[in-house]
């Protein structure tokens, strides 16, 4: 289709491609030498502080460049002078990047270039994709039945110790109460909310924790959730209304009380998806046809009827969708539990201990060995949402 | 008279458009029938915004004041003089907690790590998409099949690799990371939208005689800015709010610390200081919740779109 763009254009077009193409090329290579330096600059504390040393020596100023060398920056002088370059050679340099490839790929003549440009473009994305995950995922693999004392010390562990099995049951309370009560409370929002005037505005307030990161919303809740002693004012909103009710306070996440704490921690998981679900099954919702309802209630269904017989089946897909793609977030869920507790009184879930054997206890083999547990984990939920897709005809 | 008998309860939300209506007494029967809906819709999002309600109000109280009343006290009587507001929490968590510092590594952190996939990414969904060439299915192929990776397979190599070369804790260890966690994605959601793009663009380009380069960025990009913008805004979400790959590749030394890796060791380390807490939590936000309330539509539709990730 576009490659006949391509046809051999005259003699001194081509030349002057050529030409252009060299200076475009001389402009690439400078911007990636100071791409190279600026990076070093940003490694360095003292860069910024130099740079304007270097600077002030150009001007002739070397005694204010002897008293910068000596003082150094003010800090934040120097972060933002470092944020500057930071974002100059990051964004600049892949822009830079594309231009400069571009430019060597037009060199090659009008045959070559036509064969190696599409390479070209995705070139670097299949390079980091090779770097970041291919290469990775198979190291890991490899690695969990490798590693000093495997397979023993690392699929051994990790199949057989009381830790990893706490933490496979919590993974799975989680999975089921955490997707049951953002699927459930998402498509009860969105079905409630559906029928008021003011929707839009009442679901911004069920949407915007998503905004929230799980570390800020572990914050937020380790506030809802603070205890004091008996007979002291509670400040925190849930022991405030549970000893208002006359009940003793609880100390959430400070004893071990299965299955009290993990499940504290899994309405802030809940609290932070529900938004999400309820977009998406709002959609669905708003997709049912009206006369399909009208004509179920004319022959005498009533509203419950209508929404569990007729509106859930129809939006059947969509719910697989929402409910698998929560599942997957909660099954790989860390912050919460890392910020919450760190794993202690009995909240252990799978990506925390991988977590923790990774860089508190650097067993790399036994955390390689729980990362492809995930992984395993992973996958049969995706083909059922991938299939889910497919049936919907969703060409994804 | 018609709003009040749209916003009816029993009748199963106003689809149809003007139905309904009809005389007075209906309509106010159908009122007084919507209360018990209005007053659960009201519980629903009040529930639902008071944990963060109670964090914004606490952060602008005093310490002595957070540890011995609930912040719901400076709400019911809130000029009295028990009451006093204050900004010297934030004053605190920006200067001496390192906020301040922290909000800079974050934008650092983020923008090229949003700039850099989403560069590679339209890229090669434009080739993926419009060129034709060997291998071009099945590369396509590899990559959306990586969706279903989860990152965390990649976490031990990436940092053993990053430990031979010297890049832990460097800001552009952390953006190429971001980088190649973010692609399958990227390449994915650009992918679907660039080759819905119409042929007739590409095929009265060529006959213009355009390079491929001239087309991706005089004709797809300009295109392509709702779906560029919905996964830009995913991207810095997953980033802006991200702690696992912070504290793995970049750590949590003042000078590269990002906002999430600076407010968890505050829970650890000023775990009673409420009034920081509170103060350094909202400032982690801020910058979300401008994007979310600015840009609702980009924010939602790239929530929507982000569904597909492994």
């Amino acid at each position: 289709m576009v490659e006949q763009a391509m046809a051999p254009p005259a003699r001194d077009i081509n030349r002057r491609r050529l030409v252009l193409g060299a200076g475009r090329l001389a402009l690439a290579a400078a911007i990636a030498a100071a791409v190279v330096v600026g990076l070093g600059l940003v490694r360095d504390p003292e860069g910024p502080a130099r740079l304007y040393a270097f600077l002030l020596d150009l001007l002739g100023q070397s005694t204010a460049a002897a008293g910068l060398r000596e003082d150094g920056l003010d800090p934040l002088h120097a972060k933002l002078t470092i944020m500057v370059i930071a974002l100059a050679i990051g964004v600049g340099g892949v822009w830079a990047l594309f231009a400069g490839l571009n430019s060597l790929v037009d060199l090659l003549g009008p045959t070559w270039s036509r064969r190696v440009r599409p390479y070209m473009f995705i070139g670097p994305a299949v390079l980091m994709l090779l770097a970041y995950l291919v290469i990775p995922a198979v190291a890991t693999i490899v690695a969990s039945f490798t590693e000093k004392g495997a397979p023993e010390k690392t699929w051994g562990y990790v199949l057989t110790s009381p830790e990893m099995w706490l933490a496979f049951r919590n993974n799975l309370i989680w999975m089921v109460v955490g997707t049951a009560g953002s699927v459930g409370i998402g498509l009860a929002v969105a079905a409630l909310f559906d029928r008021i005037k003011r929707e839009a505005l009442a679901k911004v307030f069920i949407f915007l924790p998503l905004a929230i990161s799980m570390v800020g919303a572990s914050v937020i809740w380790r506030f809802m959730y603070a205890w004091q002693p008996e007979g002291e004012p509670q400040i925190g909103l849930v022991n405030a209304v549970w000893t208002a009710a006359g009940n003793e306070p609880v100390a959430l996440m400070q004893v071990s009380s299965p299955p009290v704490n993990t499940m504290a921690l899994i309405v802030i998981m809940i609290w932070l998806q529900t938004g999400f679900a309820m977009v998406i099954l709002s959609a669905a919702l708003k997709g049912v046809p009206s006369e399909v309802l009208e004509a179920a209630r004319s022959d005498g269904a009533n509203e419950r009827q209508v929404f569990f017989r007729i509106v859930l089946p129809m939006i059947r897909g969509t719910l697989i969708a929402v409910a698998t793609t929560v599942s997957i977030a909660i099954l790989k869920v860390f912050d919460i539990v890392y910020v919450m507790t760190g794993g202690r009184f009995e909240t252990e879930v799978i990506a925390n201990r991988m977590f923790n054997e990774m860089f508190a206890f650097r067993n790399y083999g036994r955390a390689s060995a729980i990362a492809v547990i995930l992984f395993v984990a992973v996958v049969p939920i995706m083909i059922v949402n991938i299939r889910n897709l497919r049936r919907q005809g969703i060409g994804r | 008279m018609t709003a009040l008998s749209r916003a009816g309860g029993a009748s199963g939300g106003d689809r149809g458009g003007g139905r309904g209506g009809g005389r007075g007494t209906r309509a106010v029967r159908r009122f007084v029938g919507s209360l018990p809906l209005r007053a659960v819709v009201i519980l629903v999002t009040v529930a639902w915004s008071l944990p963060t309600a109670g964090l914004l109000i606490s952060s602008f109280r005093p310490a002595d004041a957070i540890r011995t009343t609930g912040w719901w006290e400076a709400i019911l009587h809130p000029f009295e003089a028990a009451t006093q507001w204050t900004l010297a929490n934030y004053e605190s968590v920006l200067s001496a907690d390192g906020m301040a510092g922290a909000f800079i590594n974050s934008l650092v952190v983020t923008i090229p790590s949003v700039v850099i996939p989403i560069t590679m990414a339209a890229y090669a969904a434009y080739a993926f998409a419009w060129i034709r060439f060997p291998g071009r299915s099945l590369l396509f192929a590899v990559v959306v099949g990586l969706l279903v990776v989860p990152l965390q397979m990649s976490l031990v190599p990436v940092l053993r690799m990053y430990s031979a070369v010297d890049l832990n804790g460097t800001f552009l260890g952390v953006w190429l990371a971001h980088t190649g966690f973010g692609l399958p994605l990227a390449i994915f959601l650009l992918y679907n939208y660039i080759s819905q793009l119409p042929v007739d663009l590409f095929e009265s380009a060529a006959i213009d005689g355009a390079s491929h380069f001239q087309v991706f960025r005089r004709i797809v990009v300009p295109l392509s800015v709702p779906a560029l913008a919905s996964f830009a805004i995913l991207q810095f979400l997953w980033i802006w709010n991200d702690l696992l790959i912070a504290l793995v590749y970049l750590g949590t030394t003042d000078a590269v610390a990002v906002m999430p890796a600076r407010l968890n060791e505050l829970v650890g380390t000023r775990g009673e200081a409420w009034h920081i807490l509170t103060a350094g939590a909202f400032v982690t936000m801020v910058v979300p919740l401008l994007v979310f309330l600015g840009l609702q539509r980009y924010f939602v539709r790239g929530i929507v779109a982000g569904s597909v990730k492994g």
